[in-house]
């Protein structure tokens, strides 16, 4: 455990930005009197491993760190839990899309067709997708073709990378449809990488949530709670903190919510995502 | 309840200015109904609502949503600052002390807190404010001429040798003085606040008159000649003393007042003594070019003294150290004075000379007067004026 007067947070370097975004909020913090310090690794892996040993106080997880945490917590017997969030994480919807004159009407027209997904770890764009293709029927390698475009595996997903180049080969005819985030979707449509007309919503997932702050039940709780103070104390209209909260895509914090991951959980178990990482922690 | 309906309007089409433009009627928390036809109309809505802040949730109705206002649009704006006003007649139009954090936002417009701070140096209305730079600056514009058609360069003109090579050491001597006088505003304009848009653009556009001179001046010395004339340490010793000083009162003083003032004299006396019609458009042009840039320097400083008196003590003093600095140089070159003498006598016959000689000491009469006037408007008494003109260097400008 860390130096019991700063509070350190473990983040996933997925982007030059991230150094930009958590030296803004240590500076912040520092202003308002709270002794925080961050570490960046390289893949959530990683963090969460380096979380359970004691390394860091609090991690910020993709949803699928989440689950590999709460899932290797509960067999430790220890207690993990999702203390805040942003806005921006609650209540997302994955797409997958198809040409927009593509004969495609329902999702078993997909049957024998390619479909494009993101990294093999992205929640959006490959586990929740695919998990509810396969609920519905279409099983990847069987009822249909899975095309990966893996972009930085080990940031889940969290790269825009493969979403893009999944799309990108549903405009070239590689692929019959193509599985996103709806965020980007929009995003992709308002860059003009989707022109409008050039493609259409097959299927839309239920709601889920995204990222979280992950705690364990021992984690120094003065610091937690003035660090979570902080965070939903934050208010966009405020300027020293607007550009952070601009860069890391909210306008408010919110508590953290866990009912937001049973869909990615069924599909983490469908695919059993979990196990190579447990056989790495040796559990 | 309002009500929007985006019909089959898609958001890569623009659907979310209508829906933006329905919120901002109505207040943080209240809510809108929108409808929508198009095909993706519930994602787009619904991903655009979350990373904007704003609350979605089904109405029950089929393709249509409630929509509830978020604070984030709102929250940005609070604590923004109104930067002056456009208008620089209004009262506070023009602040005495524009904040850095204005930064180049555009005077009048409403500035968001938290912008970058920029470091201008000269930020303050009393160092640089002269509510002539408006009028000069239009004047400015409205005087542009085109070096192509403005001069005549076609003109058929033959000069005995030793006349065409005064006027090419003229010109060349001409060049590096105007070389100075665009470099100095030039540094300057880049260390102004943008917030004083008129001084911004006048020094902008004197510059722009300078490197109109240089290019006329250059055309000139050449047409009839490979091969400029001489270029002197003690002209380019006097010039690096305008061109190294720092500070933007002195720097505007010693260029504008003092030496474009004198330079002013000059192209007059060249334009009345020309030998040919090109040497006399282009010094005519560029006299009327630089009696504007005199008189933004005159203005500017007449308006600081004003408000700062002592100002004019750090100006004479100014000019007593240039003149301690430059004291064991020669000045202005005996090559120019000869030319100039040899242009105003128009002849070699002895008492054409004569008349030269005579002229060039009334130009150099009137320099001293024009200086002495330039410094009586900026605020000196008659005596110290004419203290001062005395020691201005002899390199003119």
């Amino acid at each position: 455990m860390s130096q019991a007067k700063t509070l350190l947070m473990g983040a996933v370097a997925y982007d030059p930005k991230v150094v930009i975004i958590w030296d803004g909020f240590r500076q912040y913090f520092a202003e308002q009197g709270l002794d925080f310090d961050y570490v960046l690794y390289s893949n959530y892996e990683r963090q969460v491993e380096s979380h359970l040993a004691g390394h860091i106080d609090v991690a910020w997880n993709s949803p699928l760190a989440w689950l590999q945490t709460k899932a290797v917590a509960e067999r430790l017997g220890r207690r993990a839990q999702a203390i805040c969030m942003r806005d921006t994480d609650r209540d997302l919807t994955s797409v997958i899309i198809v040409k927009e004159n593509s004969p495609i009407r329902q999702l078993a027209d997909l049957g024998g067709k390619r479909v494009g997904v993101g990294a093999s770890d992205s929640p959006q764009a490959y586990l929740i997708p695919l998990g509810h293709l396969a609920e519905a029927g279409l099983h990847a390698g069987k009822q249909i073709e899975v095309v990966t475009f893996d972009v930085l595996l080990g940031k889940h997903g969290d790269h825009i990378g493969g979403e893009r180049e999944a799309v990108q080969a549903l405009l070239r005819g590689e692929v019959a449809a193509a599985c996103l985030i709806d965020a980007n979707y929009l995003g992709f449509t308002q860059e003009g990488i989707l022109p409008p007309g050039s493609a259409r919503v097959l299927e839309r997932t239920a709601y889920y949530d995204h990222c979280n702050f992950t705690v364990f039940q021992d984690a120094p709780s003065r610091l937690i709670q003035r660090f979570l103070g902080l965070l939903l104390g934050m208010s966009y209209s405020d300027p020293k903190v607007r550009s952070l909260l601009d860069l890391e895509g909210l306008k408010q914090w919110l508590p953290g919510r866990t009912d937001g991951y049973r869909q990615l959980e069924s599909a983490v178990e469908r695919f059993r995502t979990l196990e190579p990482f447990a056989e790495r922690l040796k559990l | 309840m309002n009500q929007i309906d985006l019909r089959d309007l898609r958001f890569g089409e623009g659907a979310h200015l209508l829906v933006k433009r329905a919120l901002a009627g109505i207040a943080v928390g209240e809510e809108i109904v929108v409808r929508g036809q198009a095909p993706d109309f519930a994602v787009h809505l619904e991903a655009w609502a979350r990373s904007e802040g704003h609350r979605v949730r089904v109405s029950g109705e089929n393709r249509s949503f409630h929509l509830q206002r978020g604070a984030a649009e709102f929250g940005r704006w609070q604590g923004a600052e109104r930067a002056g006003d456009a208008d620089p007649r209004k009262p506070e139009g023009v602040v005495q002390r524009p904040p850095r954090r204005w930064g180049l936002a555009a005077r009048g417009a409403t500035v968001e807190a938290g912008a970058p701070e920029f470091s201008f140096q000269l930020a303050e209305k009393s160092q640089v404010w002269a509510e002539e730079a408006v009028r000069l600056y239009a004047q400015a514009v409205s005087a542009q001429w085109d070096p192509n058609t403005a001069i005549p360069w076609d003109a058929e003109f033959e000069l005995q040798q030793e006349v065409e090579d005064a006027v090419v050491q003229l010109m060349t001597y001409l060049i590096e003085n105007e070389a100075a006088a665009l470099i100095v505003p030039s540094r300057f304009v880049a260390q102004l606040h943008p917030h004083f848009r008129e001084v911004m653009q006048l020094l902008a556009i004197q510059a722009a008159d300078e490197a109109r001179h240089v290019e006329v001046f250059t055309r000139r010395a050449l047409l009839k000649t490979d091969r400029l004339g001489l270029s002197t340490v003690g002209g380019q010793a006097s010039l690096k003393t305008l061109v190294d000083e720092p500070d933007f009162a002195i720097a505007s003083f010693l260029l504008s007042v003092m030496g474009e003032g004198t330079f002013l004299t000059l192209l007059r006396f060249l334009e009345r003594h020309a030998p040919e019609p090109v040497t006399r458009a282009m010094t005519r042009l560029a006299a009327n070019d630089e009696a504007r840039h005199v008189a933004f320097g005159v203005a500017h400083l007449r308006e600081s003294v004003k408000s700062n008196p002592a100002l004019l003590d750090k100006l004479a003093n100014s000019v007593h150290r240039r003149h301690d600095a430059l004291r064991h140089t020669a000045g202005l070159n005996q090559e120019v004075l000869d030319a100039l003498t040899l242009l105003a006598a128009g002849a070699w016959d002895h008492e054409a000379l004569r008349e030269g000689s005579r002229r060039v000491t009334q130009l150099i009469h009137d320099m001293d007067i024009g200086r002495r006037t330039q410094l009586c408007r900026i605020g000196f008494e008659e005596n110290q004026a004419a203290a001062l003109s005395g020691l201005h260097t002899r390199n003119f400008m």
